[in-house]
C-alpha cells in the first residue's frame, strides 16, 4: 500500500465514521461536531486528489463559516438533547429496503469500474486556481453569475423576515 | 555510520528533518510564547506607570517559568453538568489549530545545507501553493475551540462568551479575508514566499517597494480584522472579565487554562507573521539592496544590546541578576560578533533577522493597544466590522483590481 492509499482510507473512514455519528448523535452540538469531521475528511480527500484550491475552500466555507454559523445558532437557541420517538412500522420497512437498494448500487458500482484507487487521477493543472478561475470566469461565467443572484436573493429574503414590523 | 543506519537515514531523511524541525518550533514557539506573557505584563505595566513582575529572577525574567510551574500543578476540578467530551476537547483544539497555523509560516528565504540536505526555516515546504489559504482554513476552525469551551461549560457566563466570540469571528474573518485579495492581486498567487518575493520587484526601493503602500488599506482592515480574530483587546468581548468574569474559559482552570492562554499567545504570533510577510516585506530589509554596510544592522544592534545587558546587570540590584544579566548580554553581544567574523552566517541570518524584528513590532503594537484603548461595546462592535471593515475592503480590492487592468493595458513594461 503506497502512503496515498493508506491516508486516503484513514480519511474515507473518518468521513463514514462522522456521516453516521452526525445521524446518531442524541445532542445537537455533537451531531454538527460530527460534521465538522466529515466536512475537514472530504478537504483532506480533495487535497489528496491535488485540489488544493478546493480543500481549503472546503474547509473555510463548510468547515468555518457555514458550520459556525450552525453551532452559533443551535448554541444561541440552546437546543438540548433530541427526544427520539421509536421508529415508526411505516418507515421502517421501506426504510431498509432502500437501504439495501443503495447499497447495492454503490457496491454494483464500485464492482464494475475498472479505475482502481491507486491511480487516482491528479486534477492538477484543471484544479489549480489559475484552472478553477479559468472555468468559473470564462466557461461558465453565467451559471456562475445566476448562482450568485440567487444567493444574493436569499440574502434578500433573510434580511427581509429578520426586520422588525414599524410600530 | 553503519549501512542500516545510513539506508534508514536516506529512505526516511524527509521526515526525520520535518520531525526534528516541529520539535524544534515548538519548544521556540513555547518559550516565545511565555516570554510574551512576561514582555506584555512589563510593557503594560510601563505604560500604567507600575513596575510589573520584579521578584522572580532579574527584572522578573523567571516570571514565565514560575507561571508554569503554577499551571502545571493547580488543582484541576471538573464542574458538575458539563459535556466532559467537548469539554477537554476545546482547549486541545484550540492549541493544535493555532499551533498548526506557525507551521505555514516561512521564516528565511534560504535554506541550511546539512547532511546533503537543503533545510527550509519553516515546517510546510516553499512551494506550498495555497500557503495563505491553509492559514485562513485554519484560523476559519480555530473558533471552535473558544465556541465550544463556553458551550459545553454549563455555565452562561461562558455560553455568552462563546456566542459572542462566534459572532465576532464570523462577522470579522470576511473582513480579513477580503483585507488580503488586494495583496494576492498584487503578487499573483497565493504562496507566502511568492508574495514576499513580489515586493522585492525593485531592490533598490527596499522599504517604499512593500506593499504596505499601495496596500494601505488592506492593512488597515487586515490588522483590525487579526485583532478581532484572535479575541485580544480591544476587541477581548468574548473574555470580558467586568461583565463575564472571564466569558468562555471561566470555568478551566490549570493546564487547560494555559492551552487557551498559549493558543491566544501563538495565534498573535501567527497574526504578526502574516503581517509581517503580506505587508511589510517578510524577511526583505528595509535598505535599498546596494547598502551593503547595512548587513552589519543586526550585528550592531545585537552587541550594542548585548553591551546594555552587561552594563545593566552589574548595577543590578540581587547577586543572582548581577550575574545572569552580564552573562545573558555577553551571549547576546558574542552572537552579534559571531554575524560579523562569519560573513555566511552574517548574509543567512539577514532575512530571518528582519522577520523576527518585523514581527517583534507587531506584537508591541499588540501590547501597546491593549494597554492603550478601551473595549468596544457589542454593539459598536458588530457595527465596525459590518459597516466599516467590509466596505474598505471591498473598496480596497477594486480599487487594486482597476489599478493592476490599467497597468496592465497602458502601462510600460
Amino acid at each position: 500500500m503506497t502512503p496515498q492509499l493508506v491516508v486516503f482510507f484513514v480519511l474515507a473512514a473518518l468521513a463514514v465514521i462522522g456521516a453516521v455519528s452526525l445521524i446518531l448523535q442524541k445532542h445537537p452540538i455533537h451531531s454538527a461536531l460530527s460534521l465538522i469531521v466529515v466536512m475537514v475528511a472530504l478537504a483532506g480527500l480533495y487535497l489528496l486528489l491535488g485540489a488544493e484550491f478546493v480543500a481549503a475552500v472546503q474547509i473555510i466555507v463548510y468547515g468555518g463559516a457555514i458550520m459556525v454559523l450552525f453551532v452559533f445558532v443551535i448554541m444561541l437557541l440552546n437546543a438540548g438533547v433530541e427526544e427520539h420517538t421509536s421508529i415508526s412500522k411505516m418507515a421502517g420497512a421501506p426504510g431498509l429496503l432502500l437501504v439495501v437498494a443503495l447499497a447495492g448500487l454503490i457496491a454494483a458500482t464500485i464492482a464494475r469500474s475498472t479505475a482502481s484507487i491507486q491511480s487516482t487521477p491528479q486534477t492538477g493543472q484543471m484544479a489549480s486556481t489559475f484552472g478553477i478561475s479559468n472555468m468559473i470566469f470564462k466557461e461558465f461565467v453565467y451559471p456562475f453569475e445566476l448562482t450568485s443572484f440567487l444567493i444574493l436573493v436569499a440574502v434578500l429574503g433573510a434580511t427581509v423576515l429578520a426586520q422588525r414590523e414599524k410600530s | 555510520m553503519n549501512s542500516f543506519f545510513s539506508n534508514l537515514w536516506s529512505a526516511n531523511a524527509e521526515l526525520v528533518i520535518t520531525i526534528v524541525k516541529i520539535v524544534l518550533l515548538l519548544f521556540i514557539v513555547l518559550t516565545v510564547n511565555a516570554y510574551l506573557t512576561w514582555f506584555e505584563r512589563k510593557v503594560v505595566a510601563h505604560m500604567q506607570s507600575r513596575w510589573g513582575p520584579y521578584r522572580v529572577g532579574p527584572h522578573g525574567l523567571l516570571q514565565p517559568l514560575a507561571d508554569g510551574v503554577k499551571f502545571l500543578f493547580k488543582e484541576d476540578p471538573t464542574p458538575a453538568g458539563v459535556d466532559k467530551f467537548v469539554y477537554y476537547l476545546a482547549p486541545l483544539l484550540a492549541l493544535a489549530l493555532a499551533l498548526t497555523g506557525i507551521a505555514l509560516i516561512p521564516f528565511g528565504p534560504d535554506p541550511i545545507r546539512l547532511f546533503g540536505h537543503d533545510i527550509y526555516l519553516g515546517i510546510a515546504p516553499p512551494d506550498v501553493n495555497i500557503g495563505i489559504l491553509a492559514l485562513f482554513a485554519i484560523t476559519a476552525m480555530g473558533v471552535y475551540g473558544v465556541t465550544l469551551a463556553g458551550w459545553s461549560s454549563n455555565n452562561k457566563y461562558s455560553l455568552l462568551g462563546g456566542l459572542r466570540s462566534s459572532a465576532q469571528m464570523i462577522s470579522y474573518e470576511l473582513a480579513m479575508t477580503m483585507s488580503v485579495v488586494g495583496v494576492l492581486l498584487m503578487a499573483g498567487s497565493f504562496n507566502l514566499k511568492k508574495i514576499i518575493e513580489a515586493q522585492a520587484h525593485h531592490p533598490e526601493w527596499g522599504i517604499l517597494g512593500w506593499n504596505i503602500w499601495p496596500q494601505i488599506l488592506g492593512f488597515f482592515c487586515f490588522f483590525v480584522a487579526a485583532i478581532a480574530e484572535t479575541n485580544r483587546a480591544p476587541f477581548d468581548l468574548p473574555e470580558a472579565e467586568s461583565e463575564l468574569v472571564a466569558g468562555f474559559h471561566t470555568e478551566y482552570a490549570s493546564f487547560k487554562f494555559a492551552m487557551f492562554f498559549i493558543a491566544e499567545y501563538t495565534s498573535m504570533i501567527t497574526v504578526s507573521c502574516l503581517c509581517s510577510i503580506m505587508f511589510f516585506g517578510g524577511w526583505l530589509s528595509p535598505f535599498p539592496a546596494s547598502w551593503r554596510f547595512a548587513h552589519y544592522l543586526p550585528s550592531a544592534i545585537l552587541i550594542a544590546f548585548g553591551l546594555w545587558v552587561i552594563w545593566d546587570g552589574i548595577r543590578y540590584e540581587t547577586i543572582f541578576g548581577r550575574i545572569i544579566l552580564p552573562g545573558a548580554g555577553t551571549v547576546i553581544a558574542g552572537l552579534g560578533a559571531v554575524f560579523v567574523l562569519f560573513p555566511n552566517v552574517n548574509e543567512f541570518i539577514q532575512g530571518p533577522f528582519w522577520l523576527l524584528s518585523k514581527i517583534l513590532v507587531f506584537l508591541f503594537v499588540y501590547v501597546w493597544m491593549r494597554g492603550t484603548l478601551p473595549r468596544f461595546r457589542y454593539d459598536q462592535l458588530m457595527a465596525f466590522g459590518w459597516k466599516l471593515l467590509l466596505p474598505l475592503s471591498i473598496v480596497n480590492v477594486i480599487a487594486t483590481s482597476f489599478i493592476i487592468l490599467a497597468k496592465m493595458t497602458w502601462g510600460t513594461k
